[in-house]
């Protein structure tokens, strides 16, 4: 009971915590509010176009910090955040989102292969899939009314708080037998842990349902523009039993194939604004540089409560956005 | 895939990290300078830098037939590869830079897939030209859909 009491307490604090330095980023998109206010209701000549993708360069600057201290992509923090706050249409923000997310696993990628972290056998048959459902779920989305998307998208930013606050993590899942797709498919590896400076062998289970899974992953990665690696490392890891860092890694690569695909659908609509596009990649891009440098210094438990409390918000924006309520 | 069982990366991981890397690279520069240009107002856009404001609250069906009616003139709306024709203008010209970080990937599978046929790894050879067809369906844009 006494135990209970203080995890409730404990939890209570983060929460506070994170609101709290939420609250005190919140004037660059309270200005992006005020300036899409304004601007819709004086006529679109009080604000000077240069003024826009400064604040989103600032805005994804923050974001990109957050998103590495925070262990998520930046396109899931992206999506609901400029959607939410910014004047653009969710058409464009869900093609510079998607843009923005390959970007990022696009520049860890040959990193991540080249150190034999990301798995390039594990990555080809779930790739195949989830790239092929992304196409599928770009083209609906597209197809879709914008307020069912946007309500939509609210219902899944709140799920994926769900996923972040329960979802455990297994270093090394003890993993007995390989399954026989996965054994015919040879998917299985070495990675050299330094912590503790041993090799560990590594293989996966439950390939049959783990690529059945990829088919929703890649779905609603097309369909709302958001990176997926919320969905990929837990299925990964938790599901198929491939390590954190495996998961990790080729989450991270897949990311460049998988969002490659939906990223032409949008391109090929005619979704990607270019005064939109680059302020944001630059920002999000440089805000993950010092994101990286700042990992050694910051509170990994405290930042994760902090983005869990950032796309709380986002998702109900999102959500009553697309229901036509206005709440904040 | 060689070398399956060892800590160090394939021949196929480091063969693809390495076109991934070099177009990675490629593309961002590419969407740098292009952007500079286009921002800094060194190559004329088609719609005014002070007038996007006006047109990127709209769905993108309505936005591409206003800034069509407006300022580009042509027979259809530019989708798909309609950029092509309009990579003289400043904003048109950040596409390429977007289109060659979009199309990094198709190359990556391709270069790898004879290398696991060679090794007699036929269902990855397989898996590799099939995900590049799939990505060059969706550039092609015979994929196209609406609201």
């Amino acid at each position: 009971m006494r135990e209970t009491l203080f995890r409730i307490k404990s939890l209570a604090q983060k929460a506070i915590l994170g609101a709290g330095l939420f609250i005190a980023l919140s004037p660059v998109l309270s200005l992006a509010s005020e300036v899409a206010a304004t601007t819709a209701a004086s006529g679109a000549e009080a604000t000077q176009w240069w003024v826009w993708p400064l604040i989103l360069f600032v805005v994804t600057f923050v974001m990109g910090i957050i998103a590495v201290l925070g262990g998520v992509g930046g396109g899931v923090l992206y999506v609901p955040i400029i959607s939410g706050f910014f004047p653009f249409h969710l058409d464009f923000v869900r093609g510079t989102g998607l843009l923005v997310a390959l970007c990022g696993a696009l520049a860890a990628g040959p990193g991540l292969l080249k150190a034999n972290l990301a798995s390039l056998r594990l990555a080809i048959p779930v790739a195949l899939i989830a790239s092929t459902m992304a196409i599928v779920g770009a083209m609906v989305g597209l197809a879709l009314p914008t307020h069912i998307v946007q309500i939509l998208l609210g219902g899944t930013i709140l799920g994926i708080v769900v996923i972040m606050l329960t979802a455990k993590k297994s270093a090394v899942p003890d993993v007995q037998k390989a399954d026989s797709l996965s054994s015919a498919l040879r998917i299985t590896g070495v990675f050299h842990e330094p912590t503790s400076g041993q090799d560990i062998n590594w293989k996966v289970h439950r390939t049959p349902i783990g690529l059945a899974t990829f088919i929703i992953i890649g779905f609603m990665a097309g369909m709302f523009g958001l990176g997926a690696g919320w969905a990929n490392v837990p299925v990964l890891n938790l599901m198929m039993g491939a390590p954190l860092k495996v998961s990790v890694a080729t989450s991270k690569f897949l990311l460049s194939i998988t969002d490659t695909s939906a990223a032409w659908i949008y391109m090929n609509k005619g979704c990607v604004i270019p005064m939109m596009v680059i302020p944001s990649l630059v920002g999000i891009m440089l805000g993950s540089f010092i994101g990286v440098r700042l990992l050694k210094v910051a509170k990994p438990t405290f930042i994760r409560w902090m983005v869990i409390v950032i796309l709380s918000f986002a998702g109900v924006k999102a959500l009553t956005k697309g229901l036509g309520i206005s709440l904040f | 895939m060689s070398n399956t069982n060892g800590t160090q990366a394939t021949e196929e991981q480091i063969l693809y990290a390495n076109i991934l890397n070099k177009g990675m690279l490629i593309g961002l520069v590419m969407l740098l300078v292009t952007f500079g240009l286009y921002a800094g107002g060194i190559i004329k856009p088609a719609i005014p830098l002070d007038q996007i404001q006006n047109y990127w609250s709209m769905p993108v069906g309505e936005y591409l037939e206003v800034i069509n009616h407006e300022f580009l003139h042509l027979e259809h709306p530019p989708t798909g590869w309609g950029w092509v024709k309009l990579v003289g203008k400043g904003d048109f010209l950040n596409f390429v830079g977007v289109a060659v970080l979009s199309g990094v990937t198709i190359l990556c599978y391709l270069a790898i897939a004879p290398g696991l046929f060679r090794r007699g790894d036929k269902a990855y050879g397989i898996m590799a030209l099939l995900e590049a067809a799939i990505l060059f369906l969706a550039a092609s844009n015979l994929l196209a859909v609406g609201h």
